[in-house]
């Protein structure tokens, strides 16, 4: 009896404990994002040798998402593929290698944080990663980058009665956003002083009960955490940087570079893109922007 | 070590933060661990208790957990700690104690608090029976007995498994690091992350300027040590 009673005291602490770590509530669910049906012949498609030929004989793909970013990429708690415009792009890319995007037992949406991008893709430990990936020079110094598929900027998630109008505001204070990421060097170089998190869920959270002024990252990822707190907080300013989302690959198969952009070409063309953009981040007051020009594929 | 050389200021201010956590939470910690210790061996029995129930209570709980009640618990229940707020600039940066590092501090020095009334308490054990017997015959209140004649010697004691504690505290300052105080640990992960080629050097210079931090403490711990020996 006395070790039922202690068993019971840890469950109590250990949900306790579960519940104070906590983010936010989980979103609203989406609409189930686009319908994407893999492409049933691949025999041929690819040349012999490449990773997509690999993929597609094997098919199984590994794809890195973010799974704390309303929109973009998150997973809702009890489904089993995250939800967003980052996942709805890769759902594109693993159909055109004949690959169900929507059977898990063939594709693993693995988590990949901000800090740990790069190293999965350098151990092969996903193919692809869409993870509100920003394109920078020292990244493809280790890995493939290529797109973009979505131009964004940063803009500033400050508690509603906030009288915070720019960045400018925000000079020598706190500003929250996720370590590693390109947002927080950009807050810095602002001249506020970032505060690195783990998640941007406990960014959102720092904000709504005031340790921190505000938090910063791009104005799509700003926009779904507000909407999670329903009214306790809201989106303002300018872009103040400019964010070129896209693809990572590994480097060491430098084939998948031509073949991203060809999918994502076709989607811009063929209105998927655009069908993406209006289930996740699109609404009724939000204007599809042009789809971005992708850059060259480097040799 | 380019990589390293060019970030050195970073590096330092973020040091510099690791080691203002570690003094301020290892100071009260020691504070705090003494007065739970002396009320663990005291005369009074509510305060025994308590002492047992929070020592027994924090050592079971993981350190993480005790930084996210302080962190985001406690602020939800509007519990805040902005009545600390100081940024000292330096050349490199700022140096910025602010309520998420005051959390930290607090969270820090509540979790060892527990460790150092344990060594303390093996260190009043270690005093024997006889010395706390004599000071009680000589009139000494149970604040004296502890002042003058248990708590000096037993210290002396305490030393070695106190340095212990307080190197683990050192260590354990990383975990603020993870709920968002620009300490040695989280610029560490910021110059990974930008300098994913050099990951190698950047942990390797990392862990040697631990191994530096926790040597000068263990080197100065010893001479104390070896000092208190001849008394």
């Amino acid at each position: 009896m006395r070790r039922l009673k202690f068993g019971m005291a840890a469950a109590a602490l250990l949900v306790a404990g579960s519940t104070l770590a906590g983010c936010g509530d989980a979103g609203e669910d989406g609409d189930g994002g686009v319908d994407v049906s893999a492409e049933d012949d691949c025999d041929g498609k690819f040349d012999d040798g490449t990773p997509m030929a690999e993929l597609a004989d094997a098919g199984s793909i590994n794809v890195g998402v973010k799974y704390d970013q309303p929109g973009l990429g998150f997973m809702d708690a009890g489904s089993d593929i995250p939800t967003g415009f980052d996942v709805e792009i890769a759902k594109l890319l693993v159909a055109d290698l004949c690959i169900d995007p929507e059977d898990t037992d063939a594709v693993n949406y693995e988590e990949t944080i901000s800090d740990n991008r790069e190293p999965y893709l350098e151990s092969g430990r996903v193919d692809l990663v869409l993870a509100s990936y920003s394109i920078t020079d020292e990244r493809r110094q280790i890995v493939g980058q290529t797109g973009p598929y979505m131009v964004t900027g940063q803009q500033i998630l400050v508690p509603a009665d906030s009288d915070v109008e720019s960045i400018a505001d925000l000079k020598g204070e706190e500003v929250c956003s996720a370590a590693g990421s390109t947002s927080l060097e950009n807050v810095n170089k602002e001249g506020a002083v970032g505060v690195p998190a783990e998640t941007y869920g406990q960014c959102a959270e720092d904000v709504a009960n005031g340790t921190v002024p505000a938090m910063s990252t791009d104005g799509s990822i700003l926009l779904g955490l507000a909407a999670q707190y329903d009214g306790e907080l809201k989106v303002v300013g300018d872009e103040f940087s400019e964010e070129r989302i896209g693809v990572g690959y590994s480097k060491d198969e430098p084939e998948m570079c031509e073949w991203i952009n060809g999918v994502l070409e076709e989607s811009f063309e063929n209105g998927d893109w655009e069908d993406a953009f209006n289930a996740t981040l699109g609404g009724d007051d939000v204007e599809v922007p042009e789809p971005p020009a992708l850059d060259e594929c480097q040799a | 070590m380019d990589v390293v050389w060019e970030n050195r200021e970073a590096i330092l201010i973020g040091f510099t933060h690791t080691v203002l956590l570690f003094l301020i939470a290892g100071i009260g910690s020691l504070l705090l661990g003494t007065v739970i210790a002396a009320m663990r061996v005291g005369p009074i029995g509510v305060l025994r208790v308590a002492a047992v129930i929070y020592v027994s209570l924090v050592r079971n709980t993981p350190l993480l957990m005790v930084l996210l009640l302080f962190r985001y618990g406690l602020p939800k229940l509007n519990i805040k700690f902005d009545f600390v707020d100081i940024v000292v600039p330096t050349t490199a940066g700022d140096i910025r104690l602010n309520n998420i590092f005051t959390a930290c501090v607090i969270g820090l020095s509540i979790y060892t608090a527990a460790f150092v009334a344990e060594a303390i308490r093996s260190g009043i054990n270690a005093v024997p029976l006889g010395q706390a017997e004599a000071a009680r015959a000589i009139g000494l209140p149970f604040g004296g007995v502890m002042r003058e004649v248990i708590l000096p010697q037993a210290f002396r004691a305490t030393v070695p498994p106190l340095a212990s504690v307080q190197i683990a505290l050192i260590k354990n300052t990383t975990v603020a690091g993870a709920v968002g105080v620009v300490e040695a640990f989280n610029v560490m992960r910021s110059m990974t992350n930008n300098y994913a080629g050099s990951r190698i050097e950047i942990f390797i210079a990392f862990a040697l300027i631990f191994v530096v931090l926790v040597e000068v403490y263990s080197f100065a711990a010893h001479r104390l040590e070896r000092r208190w020996r001849i008394a």
